[in-house]
């Protein structure tokens, strides 16, 4: 009877599971979790604007879409980066790919609240990286942020890596199949020089060798809660 | 003489046109129709579901107040915004999309606004932008596009004037956004 009960049970709440997670579903557990530091603050900053624009750029996720559009209430770019630079990689030559990102993100001017940058810097040749960052940096507005995340040089023999935000606190790393290799670690200041036009606000170094960084657009911003 | 006039008018019902749907629409239409015949010739009677049948090739702008699966393709405008429009695996849609709830299985080129939520499986793509108080999107779907759930009604989410004289048995739009409703629980 007691086993019955549990079964109902147990039905019960995976259809209540089922409900609310109609279509992306829960990211299955066995993945490396990390605790952020700068996605919070990234979010508070977000959580100021009325219906904030975010450009996430780096692998596709679907339920960070859902989450960051739940969580902020506006509106969420997709750049799977991932798939259209290995896409470029096979059709066209790689001394392209500078005008390539260029173009591809040539967005208004200060048309975006915030940009999520996932490890997508690591797979870039310099003239390639400092040109997305341009772009981004010109597409930010004034008090914009910007989040970006960045491996170092032990991260080079690791696959690509998809971040799966669980919470505000809470990134699960989740390797997955791709072309694209490291380029191998930037230096901090040359990920600052590379976002010349924005401040590091906060940079943090996790415990398996990640870094977090986030930018602002402009010095006379309000400090991040 | 009169032999010769009854072979020139076949006798066509409804079920007969269905059961023998690729003779009947030989030639797709390829100028704008709305709400031609021969949609009538490819209704399944699934539930209350319209079915647009995998070889079917629908141009113009379709609009309705009953639920819609599309396993076709549709190129135009479709407009269901009180009902559910199901994009099917083989489906293939061009068009500007308005309905309460979309769920996308097969490939969708255009914009789609939904007043509920949409739904993107994990064989489903689309090239667009989505505007929904409600977004779920599977892993391995394709999203190239942007995602828009702004704690604001959606505009398509008014109700259609002409849409309400059709709409018979249709609920109240109990799925009409209301400001800090969007919320999924668990988010």
């Amino acid at each position: 009877m007691s086993g019955l009960r549990g079964w109902l049970s147990r039905l019960a709440s995976e259809r209540q599971a089922d409900d609310a997670e109609p279509a992306g579903g829960p990211e299955p557990a066995g993945y490396p979790t990390v605790t952020s530091k700068g996605l919070p603050k990234f979010l508070a900053y977000l959580d100021t604007r009325p219906a904030p624009v975010l450009l996430d750029l780096g692998a596709f996720s679907g339920s960070n879409v859902t989450f960051f559009g739940q969580r902020l209430g506006g509106k969420v770019i997709i750049g799977d980066l991932f798939a259209e630079l290995e896409r470029h990689a096979r059709e066209s030559p790689a001394e392209e790919l500078a005008a390539f990102l260029s173009k591809r993100f040539a967005r208004e001017e200060a048309s975006l609240d915030g940009v999520l940058l996932w490890d997508v810097c690591d797979y870039l040749s310099r003239p390639a990286a400092k040109a997305l960052a341009a772009a981004l940096v010109r597409a930010l507005r004034p008090d914009g942020a910007l989040l970006g995340f960045f491996g170092n040089a032990s991260h080079v023999d690791i696959g690509c890596t998809r971040f799966i935000v669980e919470d505000d606190l809470h990134v699960r790393l989740r390797p997955h199949a791709s072309a694209l290799a490291r380029q191998g670690g930037m230096q901090n200041r040359d990920i600052i020089r590379m976002f010349d036009g924005l401040r590091v606000s906060d940079s943090y170094l996790l415990q398996n060798g990640w870094r977090e960084m986030l930018f602002r657009k402009g010095g006379g911003g309000r400090p991040i809660i | 003489m009169w032999k010769r006039g009854e072979v020139e008018r076949p006798p066509v019902s409804g079920r007969e046109v269905t059961g023998a749907a690729p003779p009947v629409l030989p030639a797709v239409p390829s100028a704008p129709r709305v709400n031609a015949p021969e949609t009538e010739a490819i209704r399944h009677m699934d539930k209350d579901a319209f079915n647009v049948g995998k070889s079917v090739v629908f141009k113009g702008e379709l609009s309705g107040s009953e639920d819609l699966v599309v396993e076709g393709t549709v190129e135009g405008k479709v407009e269901l915004r009180e009902h559910i429009l199901t994009v099917g695996s083989h489906g293939k849609i061009k068009a500007e999309v308005f309905a309460k709830i979309v769920i996308v299985l097969g490939e969708v080129v255009g914009n789609i606004t939904a007043s509920e939520k949409v739904e993107l499986r994990e064989s489903g793509s689309v090239d667009g932008d989505i505007t929904a108080p409600r977004v779920g999107i599977a892993e391995g779907a394709h999203l190239r596009g942007s995602v828009d759930m702004q704690k604001k009604p959606v505009a398509a989410a008014a109700p259609s004037p002409a849409a309400k004289p059709e709409a018979k048995l249709a609920p109240l739009p109990a799925g009409a956004p209301a400001a800090g409703t969007q919320r999924a629980p668990g988010a």
